[in-house]
């Protein structure tokens, strides 16, 4: 009797030893081009009240080694391509008007801090940057809209996000954003699919656990449009809850519907203090 | 010329003499393998980057031929010994005859 009683707390201890090889954020840091220092972990926002504990994590904490390298180095960065063309689409004339970005804007870096204070409630509606960019080639610049997960379109995004790299995520959950945010966090809770999987599911309950080959992060947006390695490309934020919806076999919403624009704030509001990390590099 | 044609560089501005740097190459290029049929069924015409050279001080450091399989915004790295101060000079020659240079000076101390 006495023996099985300490061979189970030997299995235990080894339990206990074993389980943070894979679970949980690793410790690395990360300083971008040697000088930009991001917060990668800190304090969780009040209104989660302890839901993922006291820490929120960036997902940079949760990929590997050589994708974490990815994002040391501006040169490194494949996302900085396509920022690149972004810079040259800024000052590209397009649409019925005769007019570019930068016939009204000075340039990219007029925009600093803006994509961390996005979605934010303009004239009764919640208005994300796809919303901004949109609206102004239509109305000022008389130019078709861009697909919403265009390579020009998530550039662009990724181009005016990059000027407030290094800055808080700050969206604002009160006044008018109210009920577009209780909107969000009721999704946010609400099981999909065949699957019946919420967001919290795995993003809250058991981020740093592997779903198959998978190490599950916080789901942060902070440094959104990513680059995903997996399909090349810039990923939108809207893509990604796509994604992830359709994974629990649902029949998703479309990207830029007023529930992803919803969905959008809350999980925003979710990562209120990690850096910008726009353009990110994930797995 | 390919459109959206760009080479980028990095090199270190400082090193000490003797030792050896790291450089970084990457040319943003389609890479179009002539392997690849559109729609209709015709081949698309091969476009590639077909040479990259580096040199130094008019010295040569590497010369690479580049064949069809290679994707996409081909990328270098390699390491470079610099005995004094001097000049890169990096060389992309394309399918089209277009070439593509970009250079970097390094000072040594």
């Amino acid at each position: 009797m006495k023996n099985i009683k300490a061979l189970s707390v030997t299995a235990s201890i080894m339990g206990l030893l074993a389980a943070p090889a894979v679970a949980g954020p690793d410790s690395d840091s990360l300083v971008i081009n040697g000088e930009l220092e991001m917060v990668t972990e800190t304090a969780a926002p009040e209104h989660l009240d302890g839901a993922v504990g006291d820490t929120i994590y960036s997902g940079w904490r949760f990929r590997t080694d050589e994708t974490q390298a990815l994002q040391l180095d501006d040169f490194d960065n494949p996302a900085m391509l396509t920022v690149d063309k972004a810079i040259d689409y800024f000052n590209t004339v397009d649409g019925s008007e005769g007019k570019s970005c930068a016939s009204c804007h000075e340039g990219p870096e007029e925009f600093a801090g803006l994509t961390a204070s996005l979605p934010r409630v303009e004239d009764g509606k919640l208005v994300v940057l796809e919303d901004i960019i949109n609206g102004h080639r239509a109305e000022v610049m008389g130019a078709e809209p861009w697909k919403w997960s265009g390579q020009d379109m998530q550039g662009m995004v990724a181009l005016i996000g990059l000027q407030s790299r290094g800055m808080p995520v700050d969206v604002k959950i009160d006044g008018d954003a109210a009920p577009f945010w209780e909107q969000g966090k009721e999704m946010y809770y609400t099981r999909y699919g065949q699957l019946e999987l919420s967001c919290a599911n795995c993003h809250e309950q058991n981020y740093g656990n592997m779903i198959r080959a998978d190490h599950l992060s916080q789901g942060q947006t902070n440094g959104f449009p990513v680059y995903r390695l997996k399909q090349a490309q810039l990923i939108s934020k809207h893509n990604r809850f796509r994604g992830c919806i359709r994974d629990t076999r649902a029949e998703t919403f479309a990207e830029g519907s007023d529930e992803f624009r919803a969905l959008e704030l809350y999980v925003a509001s979710r990562g209120n203090g990690l850096s910008i990390e726009t353009p990110a590099v994930r797995q | 010329m390919a459109d959206g044609v760009k080479p980028r560089v990095k090199v270190p501005s400082k090193a000490a003499a003797g030792e050896a740097i790291v450089i970084k190459t990457l040319i943003s290029h389609q890479m179009e393998s002539g392997q690849r049929k559109d729609s209709d069924g015709n081949v698309i015409p091969r476009s590639i980057i077909n040479r990259f050279t580096a040199d130094f001080n008019g010295q040569n450091v590497v010369d690479v031929t580049l064949e069809p399989a290679i994707s996409t915004n081909p990328y270098f790295e390699f390491e470079a010994t610099v005995p004094e101060s001097g000049e890169f000079t990096f060389t992309w020659y394309d399918d089209d005859g277009s070439v593509y240079t970009e250079t970097k000076s390094v000072e040594t101390s």
